[in-house]
């Protein structure tokens, strides 16, 4: 046997050393469909307990939305649970290239390839389109999927301050010489819940005949006024020459994702992206599942109205009970706690208050910038927000950390 | 003419510091997190634009580049 005990230590070992650390992630075990109100066995054995979730990507609320699974089983009995090939061997269907269609009409863009996931389209798309004469500058804030992709490119790559646009232009004359330029950067910054300025970038990229790359998925089917993406928010349709997105988010939160934008971009991915080639075809139930999203959110702007009223609900909420918020328009609201232990103790007492949320710390987010992440909901209800603006209250109470500046909290918990 | 590693450490801060860290010519930049591997990309550009040299990308190690004083070092290999 060559799983020896010495290399069973060594691996428990490390194990330990992030238990000590405080960096061992435990998964809860939800018993319900992902929605505002589910049901979780946490610890591992205690019995289950009815707690409002404020901390799913499920922007909409169409994870479990009637239609959509309506419609995912349709797509089942159709065309089957899955291809069993990958899409250039006899894995496309026409639901596929369907699916593909629609978004690009959606998204506003010149066409669209489907990944098995986000992270797989961020980990090929660079490969794809960029060799060793060009550069990458990117955000310092940008998802690691997006560094994962960066990381598996020949081209040079570079990064500028988050959303600093004159250390931006600094880079793009710095590296003027290159064959090609491409600017990258998330729509919306999954910690903090800013928007990147993408008016500001398409302005840039055009002064400097670089590419503009965006990830989308904290925003598609939501963020701008039909819900477009960050790109119809900042007013730049049809400028973006990438754009990646998420189905596992706002569009019905089941899996799969998809590189938009330049065709000829678009085909160098089918060509040559390596998630592409070497995983299979998107299942045809989630296929048609994000089909009836898409019609359901080009049909009414109905969700995407009332998550922008909750989320202006929940933001003033938190900042009148006296925390402090980072400052935003997304509903990704991190309520700042600075430090570590009192995140987690917040996080806990708040989950024996009957609300579900996480807290979040370095090296997850920068050192002493330690925060509940809370993320608002088409599918919470005034009431869902009611409850949990009160567990917020009554545990931020108990810390005394209503009202208090950032200061105020640091000099009492440390950072 | 402004010394080089007053040159060097004044980038250094601009570029890559967004707090009050300090920054002394034997701060260890890249093992003390100042400066990832990702941007070393730029000081190495912005050197070999300012002193109009090529450092081999072989020669661009994390190492070299670990320190102001280092930097110097290897700015002046190169320079004719």
């Amino acid at each position: 046997m060559a799983y020896t005990d010495k290399i069973r230590g060594m691996y428990t070992e490390i194990l330990t050393n992030l238990k000590d650390a405080g960096l061992f992630k435990q998964e809860r075990y939800i018993h319900s469909a992902q929605a505002a109100d589910i049901e979780v066995e946490f610890p591992s054995g205690a019995s289950l307990k009815k707690v409002i979730n404020i901390c799913a990507n499920n922007y909409l609320g169409l994870s479990s939305h009637p239609e959509v699974i309506k419609a995912a089983h349709a797509g089942l009995d159709s065309h089957g649970y899955g291809m069993s090939s990958v899409r250039f061997i006899c894995g496309t269907q026409d639901i596929h290239k369907k699916l593909e269609q629609m978004i690009t009409q959606f998204l506003r863009t010149e066409d669209t390839i489907l990944f098995p996931s986000c992270m797989d389209a961020n980990a090929g798309v660079f490969e794809a389109v960029l060799t060793k004469d060009d550069v990458m500058i990117s955000d310092r804030l940008v998802h690691a999927s997006i560094i994962d992709g960066i990381r598996l490119c020949s081209a040079m790559h570079d990064t500028f301050k988050h959303s600093d646009m004159e250390h931006l232009e600094n880079k793009l004359q710095l590296h003027n010489d290159k064959r090609v330029k491409i600017v990258i950067t998330d729509g919306v910054f999954s910690m903090d819940g800013d928007t990147a300025k993408l008016d500001k970038m398409v302005e840039l990229c055009e002064k400097y005949d670089a590419l503009l790359f965006v990830d989308d998925s904290h925003a598609s089917g939501f963020i701008g006024k039909t819900g477009r993406g960050t790109h119809e928010h900042c007013g730049v349709l049809g400028k973006i020459d990438i754009i990646t997105t998420t189905f596992g988010k706002g569009l019905g939160g089941a899996s799969g994702g998809c590189v938009s934008g330049r065709k000829e971009l678009v085909e160098m991915c089918r060509q040559k992206a390596r998630p592409y080639l070497f995983s299979n075809t998107i299942a045809p139930p989630v296929v048609a599942g994000v089909i009836k999203v898409l019609e359901i959110l080009s049909a009414s702007t109905d969700r995407r109205d009332k998550l922008e009223k909750n989320t202006k609900f929940w933001r003033k909420g938190l900042i009148d009970a006296g925390l402090i918020i980072k400052e935003g328009d997304t509903p990704i609201v991190p309520v700042m706690l600075f430090n570590a232990k009192l995140s987690q103790d917040v996080s806990r007492d708040l989950y024996q208050e009957g609300i579900y949320a996480i807290g979040f710390f370095f090296p997850v987010v920068p050192q002493g910038q330690a925060r509940i992440r809370t993320q608002i909901s088409a599918g919470h209800e005034i009431h869902h927000l009611e409850k949990a603006l009160d567990a917020f209250t009554k545990v931020g109470k108990k810390y005394e950390i209503l009202g208090k500046s950032k200061q105020e909290i640091i000099e009492r918990y440390g950072m | 003419m402004e010394e080089m590693k007053d040159v060097i450490k004044d980038y250094v801060i601009k570029e890559y510091v967004e707090d009050d860290t300090e920054v002394t010519y034997d701060t260890p930049l890249i093992s003390g997190g100042i400066v990832d591997s990702f941007s070393m990309v730029s000081l190495k550009r912005f050197l070999e634009n300012k002193y109009q040299i090529s450092i081999p990308d072989d020669k661009a190690t994390p190492e070299v580049f670990d320190s102001v004083n280092k930097i110097v070092a290897l700015v002046k290999e190169y320079i004719k």
